[in-house]
């Protein structure tokens, strides 16, 4: 008996999930963190759940990130935000894109304002977006090599004559 | 001497960003042109298109593409359109954008979190103090202090973010006034937004970017007399707009301009993730404000402005009324703003007062550190969205413990606002183009950041 | 009265009513007074430009509130806002397409050398693309530092100062100004180098 209680005790309590994905919490807000196979269903169920507003999709590039906490398994991470207006939440969701195959399916079926989100997407990070009506650059030169916003990037500073510069 | 790059002919062009021709396009870049859109199926769509010609079986060489931009008195900025017309009338659009991308993001990602108030206030240089209230409330989440912020430090930054959509509101009218042809609107709108202004430099300083809203608070106390030049703005304005409600709102002329031009439906515009007066034009009564408060915006009452047909003239009529919201709510700010201090006390984040680096060496080693290394934020990423008057703006930071953000990104209002103007202008005329680009209000600081 | 002069005297009686002057300074006068600016506003100091053209700062004082579209009917160029790199081209285009002759002036510190933005987007100073005559620093630059800073461009081309030092350096006059802080309204505006 007593053997039992200890370990019902001392059993991990489940993962929470939702949608099918392992949901965590930051500073309040609830992230869901689908892997990149079941992405689009993930979306689907979102778009189901009221989830219809999707205001925002970036992406980030983990590669110098300092603390192990909190460091994704990847490389790049792309991040999407979403609004349900009926029942006025938010829902942050965080798929994981190899360096190797920095691919994921487009969201722009489901919804049609991330056009432009991940053309910039593609422009900054070089993630491909599978399905996505016409991916190009969207904000630098057509003729431009390299993707800005990668940590291997150098920022492109011109050194300057100014005590406080950093450089 | 400097050297100087030579034009090469057709210097300008960006290849595959630009509108390409019928010819090369697939069905499905067509069909997402047109207005597929919607979660409808293809024959659907094809059957909302026009009801007067479908773009698909129109021969290409009855139209013309044309370029509008990027240096252009009436793009509001540096936005360049390829429009497909087929005569007067506008089949296809295409907006190039970038010509004023900066790299803000990336040069966040250089600056303390302290510093970073000054880049991001630049993006929508229109409403900076939003730029700046949104950055520093995701800074103050982060470290957790967002629950502290004393009252008065709150009760400020609502009156300068509502004194900042009036003034950025009357740029509308100004801007739109003239895109119209009404250009004595242009210079009755800055008339008022100087009024504005000068309060903005009496208190931060600045006319523009003010980098007054920072982590923790505000970087100065209100001056002495600032309600008196508050009360003297809320008494000139209500006549003044009642003026332009003559001249312009019920003017026939005008009506006729705006009226039944850019009409986008609430589906479609949930759909392209449009917010702000776009999105309430067409009936969708979604205000940040209102509806995921932030702030004190709770406290005070106001009203939700909010169209139902979708056109310019609705989103004209928003813009004017939003004015008059944010009247009512600077007045009552004005009533109950309360006494105290006018940022967190948190030795960590604020720097000491400067008499007091004088007596105390540990308040100076706090200010060398605050202001040179920064102060680390603990790790995690986190998005706070805001009503920003185009829509929502948003700041997403990814902080890894030290003093700078890891990544920091905006959501741009105008960035996500501009997919609409495709929809907007099929199958209105080429004259109407610029009424919708105006109507849609873009900032395009932000929307290339 | 000149003109019972004229019938009464002759052409003598026109003594009064004439004034003499060389070609190019009435030229140079005429150029200054009534030069007209293309319009290149691309970010924040494009607002202060455009409230430097409105009631309260009022450029038409100047001669300059008709801010043409056309580069071809326009003499300055004033370049208000940062300069990314897919702009470049586009500002060297409108130049081109600019009449001699034309003057730059370089608004803001965007323009002037790259402000704070000292990246892979922006170029360092529109001196890499186009010659500047007036540099005007400022983040935007207060309506009082643009209006001193088209005055003291007006003074160079009154005094003939500026088509001097293009025939000889081919480049710009390179004139760097001081602004003016916002709120000093204690401060006259100085009108021109005198």
């Amino acid at each position: 008996m007593n053997d039992d209680a200890t370990l019902t005790e001392h059993a991990p309590a489940p993962a929470p999930m939702r949608y099918g994905c392992h949901v965590s919490d930051s500073r309040g807000q609830t992230v869901i963190h689908p892997t990149r196979d079941n992405y689009v269903a993930t979306l689907k169920a979102l778009v189901d759940d009221t989830f219809v507003l999707c205001t925002d999709l970036t992406a980030v590039d983990y590669s110098t990130y300092a603390s192990r906490v909190g460091r994704p398994t990847e490389r790049f991470e792309v991040v999407l935000n979403l609004i349900s207006l009926e029942r006025r939440e938010r829902i942050r969701v965080r798929v994981a894109v190899p360096e190797s195959d920095a691919t994921l399916p487009s969201a722009f079926d489901l919804y049609p304002g991330t056009e432009a989100m991940e053309r910039e997407v593609y422009d900054m990070f070089g993630i491909a977006f599978t399905g996505h009506p016409d991916l190009s650059r969207i904000l630098m030169p057509e003729d431009w090599v390299g993707h800005p916003l990668r940590k291997d990037y150098a920022i492109g500073r011109i050194p300057v004559q100014f005590k406080g510069s950093p450089s | 001497m400097t050297d100087l790059i030579t034009a090469t002919p057709g210097a300008t062009a960006e290849g595959n960003q630009e509108m390409r021709a019928r010819s090369e396009l697939t069905a499905r870049e067509v069909m997402r042109e047109v207005g597929a859109v919607l979660r409808m199926t293809e024959a659907q769509a094809a059957a909302l298109a026009t009801d007067n010609v479908d773009p698909t079986e129109v021969p290409e060489d009855q139209t013309m593409i044309i370029n509008m931009g990027p240096q252009h008195p009436s793009t509001h900025g540096v936005l360049r359109l390829m429009l497909e017309l087929q005569g007067e009338r506008v089949l296809r659009c295409k907006p190039i954008i970038g010509y004023l991308h900066t790299g803000m993001e990336k040069t966040g990602e250089d600056l303390t979190f302290m510093q970073g108030g000054t880049n991001v206030t630049r993006m929508d240089y229109l409403s900076p103090l939003n730029n700046e209230l949104v950055f520093s409330m995701a800074v103050e989440k982060l470290l957790g202090i967002d629950g502290d912020i004393p009252e008065r430090a709150v009760w400020m930054r609502m009156l300068l973010s509502e004194l900042n959509r009036m003034s950025s509101h009357l740029l509308f009218l100004a801007t739109n006034g003239m895109d119209i042809g009404a250009v004595s609107m242009m210079i009755y709108g800055w008339r008022e937004r100087e009024e504005v202004l000068r309060f903005f430099q009496k208190v931060t300083g600045l006319r523009m970017n003010h980098n007054f809203i920072r982590p923790g608070g505000l970087a100065a106390d209100l001056p002495a007399g600032w309600r008196d030049d508050v009360l003297d703005i809320l008494d000139r304005l209500p006549d003044r707009l009642g003026e332009y409600d003559i001249l312009m709102t019920e003017q026939p002329i005008w009506r006729e301009r705006l009226q039944g031009v850019g009409v986008i439906t609430a589906q479609e515009a949930v759909a392209l993730g449009a917010t702000g007066p776009i999105l309430r034009s067409t009936g969708v009564a979604w205000d940040l404000r209102r509806d995921m408060p932030y702030l004190r915006y709770n406290d005070v009452e106001f009203d939700v402005i909010v169209g139902s047909y979708g056109d310019a003239f609705d989103r004209y009529a928003i813009r004017l009324n939003e004015i008059r919201e944010s009247m009512k709510i600077v007045r009552q700010i004005l009533d109950r703003m309360p006494s105290g201090d006018y940022r967190i006390q948190d030795k960590k984040v604020t720097p000491p007062p400067r008499a007091r680096i004088d007596e105390s060496m540990e308040a100076l080693i706090h200010h060398f550190k605050i202001f040179t290394e920064g102060f680390k934020v603990p790790e995690g990423e986190v998005y706070v969205g805001i009503e920003s008057p185009r829509g929502e703006i948003g700041c997403y930071i990814v902080s890894d413990g030290s003093p700078k953000p890891y990544r920091i990104h905006m959501r741009a209002p105008s960035f996500v606002n501009i997919q609409c103007l495709p929809h907007m202008m099929r199958d209105g005329l080429v004259a109407d183009a610029v009424a919708v680009i105006s109507s849609v209000d873009p900032v395009l600081g932000e929307v290339d950041r | 009265m000149g003109v019972r002069d004229v019938l009464d005297e002759g052409l003598g009686g026109l003594q009064h009513n004439f004034l003499t002057g060389r070609i190019e300074d009435l030229v140079n006068w005429s150029r200054s007074r009534s030069s007209w600016p293309a319009s290149f506003g691309l970010a924040c100091c494009a607002i202060e430009m455009m409230a430097t053209g409105a009631a309260h700062y009022d450029l038409a004082r100047f001669g300059m509130e008709v801010f043409r579209a056309s580069p071809r009917q326009a003499d300055i160029m004033i370049v208000a806002g940062r300069v990314s790199q897919k702009m470049a081209p586009v500002l060297r285009q409108v130049y081109d397409q600019m009449m001699e002759p034309k003057w730059v002036i370089s608004m803001g510190v965007c323009a002037s050398s790259g402000g704070m933005f000292n990246n892979y987007a922006i170029v360092q100073g529109v001196d890499q693309v186009v010659p500047v005559d007036v540099y005007a620093p400022g983040c935007p630059p207060t309506p009082e530092t643009l209006i001193h800073a088209i005055e003291t461009l007006h003074q160079l081309i009154e005094d003939g100062e500026i088509l001097r030092r293009r025939k000889e350096t081919g480049a710009g006059a390179n004139v760097h100004i001081h602004e003016i802080p916002a709120g000093s309204v204690s401060t006259p505006v100085i009108l021109g180098s005198r």
